[in-house]
């Protein structure tokens, strides 16, 4: 933000963990970033109290000593926002992993200083400004062919504005490369603003954009649970919270792999290494369901494991939710996935604990909620600032509620502001049943609001299919209450039929495996007319039943298990062939209807 | 660094001591603490102006304020390491306590280590084969893992951790160089014992560095125990490139002497009164396993935790589980049906096995079997919960199958000796035998192929034919191929 300032220093008099306090510090600002120790350590600014300073450490403090001094940068935590950013793996303060590896070691040293993208690689820019063009923030001046499935737009920085005064011609540049000079009309120094292929943002600021617009079109992601019975529109927020072995971080990977966004982010914090190393090892063999590319070619990861620092895991989120405002300012949909929030509150609680903060529930600092509220409001869907485009963010975030208990606080807290509540189930993931996503529990506000999407797009019965089937589990639900007490021999046909058709909706329909080549991604059009056939078998069974067919009659056909196995059997691209199974249904009955 | 000396404390709290008018003093260095013929170690953890706090890993019996004198280091704690400390045994903070010399050469390293970059991990994709059905089935270990005993009170966690080290073992790869680190935090002298002696039964004892921290051993140690034994298993590993197995026993009994140290700080504490830090805690701890691109070594650990009251849900297990790559739980009424190893596998889980079996690493009916043994286990569950209530008899046919299934699954499947190193291909084959008292109708997660080539419906009369047969000592798999 800011430009350079006269450095400050500052002497540290107490250490505490990541946190630590100087004197001496006037002229440091909240949030600046600034050097601690003689060893250099990466730290922000988080409070100022007089001449006083408290600093959380980015880096692990042993061996830091009370008297060495704290240099202030003059500038707040920032992103730094440009061509470079794709295909790469950040810690929480966006310093790339791979480089600091080939700086270092394979353990992550202290101290290390990197830039986040690559200053020396030349990229093919296509500029799009002519001289005298009058532009203002948010207007692209030149576009970068970043990966071969992803164009990167130049924008100008929101808050400057001016008349192209010199632009350079199409050609291959480095990102620190003046574009183009801006006559800003203003008075000294800021006369003329240069545009570089980069620009850096702070993290805790919201970027700008022109106005919020309806989350009208449903962010697909293959999984069936979720497109047509909980869907999320784009620009929307979810909350995953599941205890753990719910199977959270498989359906965080599934949706990063699949959903139909053009950019993903995907923060892993404070989680486990090897996971984080399996989407590095996997993301780059597998494809893009819509244009066959490497999948890498449109993730970037933010990587703050367990491990890592506790202060860096509290700014991964801000720094993820910049990235993807900025992708989305340039006008594509983003989904941003944070796996998990629950570690981003207790890094919010250690530091506050280290504080001396009054604690408010289970410890946790009473400023959770507003923090919470702040996060998820930057999701949403937007015309962007000054080039119009469309573009998004949607937030997904896994909550991990201790022991599974969702009254804890920052599961409460994450549903007061996230529209869709996908409630994984310990029960259904000790039974293997995934996604263990609850179909009681769950719920989506977004469904109003992408309704005529589906319509339009798929069928206009869609969601009428799945108020019914839903209903249907919910009648199951009574009677397995029942069951439980006397067993399923003691029902009338007609709710026997009931469970059975339950049954074929759990395991034909909503449970999905991930490791599947076929089923792994489903598309919407195979979804309705896998529901549809269920439903119209239910409808057809049920029919039979009230005219004194006998139940058993009806579950010989073996047309269960070919209900239940068409989801494998049938692939995305013959999804018409399930009319076949229509049609045998149709015989069966009909043959059951005349004898 | 010159060393600095002073004398005289300004406060004594707990484990903890307060100094004043100290100087130049560094967070986390170790300080020689002394009075009169004693000796204890310590280490700075707060400094605020000249006052800096320290805690005393060896209690603070015995000190007095005026006539303690404090030594500052100016080094953070650590451990001094060659290859001569295989087959050596440590106490806590890494001193030699089996009257064997000093350990010569080698280098010291800071017991925190550093964090792995992630970028600069390996996925782990090695199967270990443990002969335990129940583990290399339905939640196979995978070299660089680490996969945590949830056990209570009184159950065979250390015969099944020293089975699983026994027996363990990577088909084809038998002529790597392999190494055992075992953490004893606050066990007793007797199960501490029998761990020892089952590796020296094994001819192992060579190769197992051993840190010993007993329950009578001071409290204080513990935080630095398993930081001692991870830093030997890192040099082991990712320097002189063996596979090291790391054995923690018994991390809540570490938790516990964490929250003790955090109420004598006076920090605000979280749940059950353990610090707000305790997950990032045990992570420091549980994320040094791994494998690493480039280098041969691998650290797989194997923590052992009793749950308090048996509850899951407990601080200790609870954070424990979400850190670490799943978890083998013990269950005490399979114990009492004498059932061993009692593993309640239904909340057991191993989250790298996904990657790591069926064709080209075990078997490729594994991935199905494992998801049908799942689901069939967790319907024998809803079964039998019915069944309690309107009575076996009242069971619709299908239901009883399912309490048959149950039965054989606990008792051929899950049960085994403890010295019965069975192959993978005997625990799968095990598996399609037991499934085998269900109608094929039920079995939606295997494939059709599947059930063509392994299946083979079962009566009780096979039943008990094969349980003669295998009673009687004979190889009762032939005949079971495909009709």
């Amino acid at each position: 933000m800011s430009e350079k300032m006269k450095e400050k220093t500052g002497k540290i008099y107490m250490i505490n963990g990541p946190v630590v306090k100087a004197r001496n510090t006037t002229g440091f600002i909240m949030h600046e970033v600034v050097k601690v120790g003689k060893m250099q350590l990466i730290g922000e600014v988080i409070s100022l109290d007089g001449d006083d300073a408290t600093i959380q450490v980015y880096e692990e403090t042993t061996g830091l000593k009370a008297g060495e001094p704290v240099t202030g940068s003059g500038r707040l935590l920032s992103v730094t926002l440009g061509p470079g950013m794709i295909g790469n793996v950040y810690d929480g303060i966006q310093r790339p992993l791979e480089v600091l590896r080939e700086k270092s070691s394979d353990f992550l040293k202290r101290g290390i200083e990197v830039p986040s993208i690559d200053f020396s690689k030349q990229w093919p820019v296509e500029v799009t400004v002519k001289e005298g063009d009058k532009l203002s923030g948010g207007d692209i001046v030149a576009t970068v062919e970043e990966t071969s499935s992803f164009t990167h737009r130049i924008l100008v920085p929101p808050g400057v504005s001016g008349v192209v005064k010199e632009v350079r011609s199409s050609g291959r540049y480095t990102v620190d490369t003046v574009i183009a000079r801006l006559d800003t009309g203003k008075p000294g120094k800021d006369a003329i603003r240069e545009i570089r292929l980069f620009h850096s943002w702070p993290v805790r600021s919201p970027r700008p954009y022109e106005e919020r617009l309806v989350s009208d079109e449903p962010l697909i992601t293959g999984q069936r649970v979720i497109d047509t019975f909980f869907p999320l529109g784009k620009g929307g927020s979810a909350c995953i919270p599941g205890g753990f072995g719910a199977g959270k971080t498989v359906l965080q990977h599934q949706l990063a792999k699949w959903s139909d966004a053009d950019v993903i982010v995907y923060i892993g914090c404070g989680e486990r290494g090897n996971e984080m190393t399996e989407v590095l090892e996997e993301f780059p063999e597998l494809k893009d369901p819509r244009n066959g590319k490497p999948l890498m070619e449109r993730t970037i990861l933010i990587a703050n494991t367990s491990n890592m620092p506790v202060s860096a895991r509290e700014a991964s989120i801000y720094t993820g939710v910049t990235i993807a405002e900025y992708f989305r300012d340039m006008g594509y949909h983003v989904a941003l996935m944070a796996d998990s929030t629950s570690r981003w509150a207790e890094a919010l609680r250690e530091i506050s604990g280290r504080l001396e903060e009054m604690p408010a529930e289970e410890g946790f600092p009473p400023y959770l909620s507003s923090r919470l509220a702040e996060f998820y409001e930057r999701a949403g869907k937007i015309k962007a600032l000054g080039n119009g485009n469309i573009g998004s963010v949607s937030i997904i975030g896994a909550v991990s509620p201790p022991g599974g208990d969702f009254s804890e606080p920052v599961t409460t807290h994450t549903k007061r502001f996230t529209r869709c509540f996908w409630a994984l189930d310990k029960t259904l993931s000790n039974a293997r049943h995934y996604p263990s996503i609850n179909w009681l529990t769950s719920y989506s506000e977004s469904i109003d609001e992408v309704k005529d999407w589906y319509a339009k797009r798929v069928n206009k019965n869609f969601f009428s299919l799945r108020d019914e089937a839903l209903a249907l589990l919910s009648e199951d639900d009574r009677l397995q209450q029942i069951i439980k007490l006397v067993g399923e021999d003691v029902l009338p046909d007609d709710q026997k039929l009931t469970v059975r058709a339950a049954y074929l909706v759990k395991v034909g329909f909503l449970q999905q495996s991930s490791y599947s080549n076929v089923d792994s991604f489903c598309r919407p059009e195979k979804q309705y007319e896998m529901l549809r056939i269920i439903m119209h078998f239910y409808n057809r069974a049920k029919k039979l039943v009230s005219k004194g067919v006998a139940i058993s009659e009806i579950l010989e056909g073996g047309l269960l298990s070919k209900l239940s196995r068409m989801k494998e059997d049938i692939t995305n691209d013959e999804y018409e062939k399930l009319k076949d199974i229509e049609k045998e249904i149709d015989s069966f009955f009909d043959k059951l209807e005349t004898r | 660094m010159p060393v600095r000396e002073y004398l005289g404390l300004a406060r004594v709290n707990g484990p903890l001591i307060f100094i004043e008018k100290v100087k130049d003093i560094s967070y986390n260095e170790v300080v020689e603490i002394s009075f009169g013929e004693a000796k204890k170690f310590g280490q700075v953890v707060m400094i605020n102006d000249d006052m800096a706090v320290i805690q005393v890993f060896q209690g603070t019996e015995g000190l007095s304020i005026d006539k303690t004198s404090i030594k500052f280091s100016g080094k953070p704690l650590e451990i001094k390491l060659s290859e001569d400390i295989l087959g050596r045994t440590f106490n806590g903070i890494g001193i030699p306590i089996d009257k064997g010399s000093e350990i010569i050469g080698g280098e010291y390293r800071d017991i925190n280590g550093e964090p792995i970059n992630p970028a600069a991990r390996k996925y782990p994709r090695n199967y270990i084969e443990t002969g335990i059905s129940a583990i290399d089935g339905l939640m196979t270990i995978i070299r660089g893992q680490k996969l945590p005993l949830f056990s209570g009170n009184g159950l065979p966690h250390n015969r099944l951790a020293v089975q699983i080290t026994r027996q363990a073992r990577i088909k084809g790869d038998e002529s790597e160089r392999f190494a055992i680190v075992f953490a004893a935090m606050g066990i007793n002298h007797d199960s501490a014992r029998y761990i020892l002696s089952s590796f020296e039964e094994s001819g192992a004892l060579r190769n197992v560095v051993t840190f010993l921290n007993l329950a009578d051993d001071p409290t204080i140690e513990r935080i630095a125990t398993p930081r001692m034994a991870l830093t030997a298993a890192e040099y082991l590993a990712f320097e002189k490139e063996m596979h090291v197995l790391v054995i923690l026993t018994d991390m809540t009994n570490y938790c516990e002497a964490l929250r003790e140290l955090s109420t004598a700080r006076g920090e605000v504490p979280s749940r059950k009164g353990y610090p707000g830090y305790l997950y990032s805690d045990l992570a420091s701890i549980y994320e040094r396993a791994g494998m690493i691109k480039g280098r041969k070594g691998s650290i797989t650990q194997l923590p052992i935790l009793s749950m308090p009251n048996d509850d899951i849900t407990h601080p200790i297990p609870d954070l424990t589980g979400y850190i670490t790559e799943g978890q083998v739980v013990l269950d005490r009424e399979l114990f009492r049906k004498g059932i061993y190893p009692p593993i309640n596998i239904l909340l057991s889980l191993s989250r790298l096995m996904k990657d790591s079996i069926g064709e080209g690493f075990t078997r490729e009916d594994h991935p199905h079997i494992y998801s049908q043994l799942f689901s069939a286990y967790s319907r024998v569950q809803e079964v039998r919960a019915l069944a309690s209530i309107i009575g076996e008899e009242e069971l619709i046919d299908v239901d009883k199958m399912y309490l048959k299934f149950g039965r054989a699954f606990e008792g051929e499947f899950i049960k085994q000796g403890e010295n019965e190193n069975r192959s993978i291909e005997e625990t799968l084959d095990i598996a399609w035998r037991v499934l085998g008292y269900l109608p094929k109708d039920e079995l939606t997660r295997l494939s059709l192929d599947e059930i063509n080539r392994y299946y083979t419906r079962r009566t009780d009369e096979d039943m008990a034919e094969i349980i003669r047969a295998v009673s009687a000592g004979k190889k009762s798999r032939d005949g079971e191929a495909a009709p």
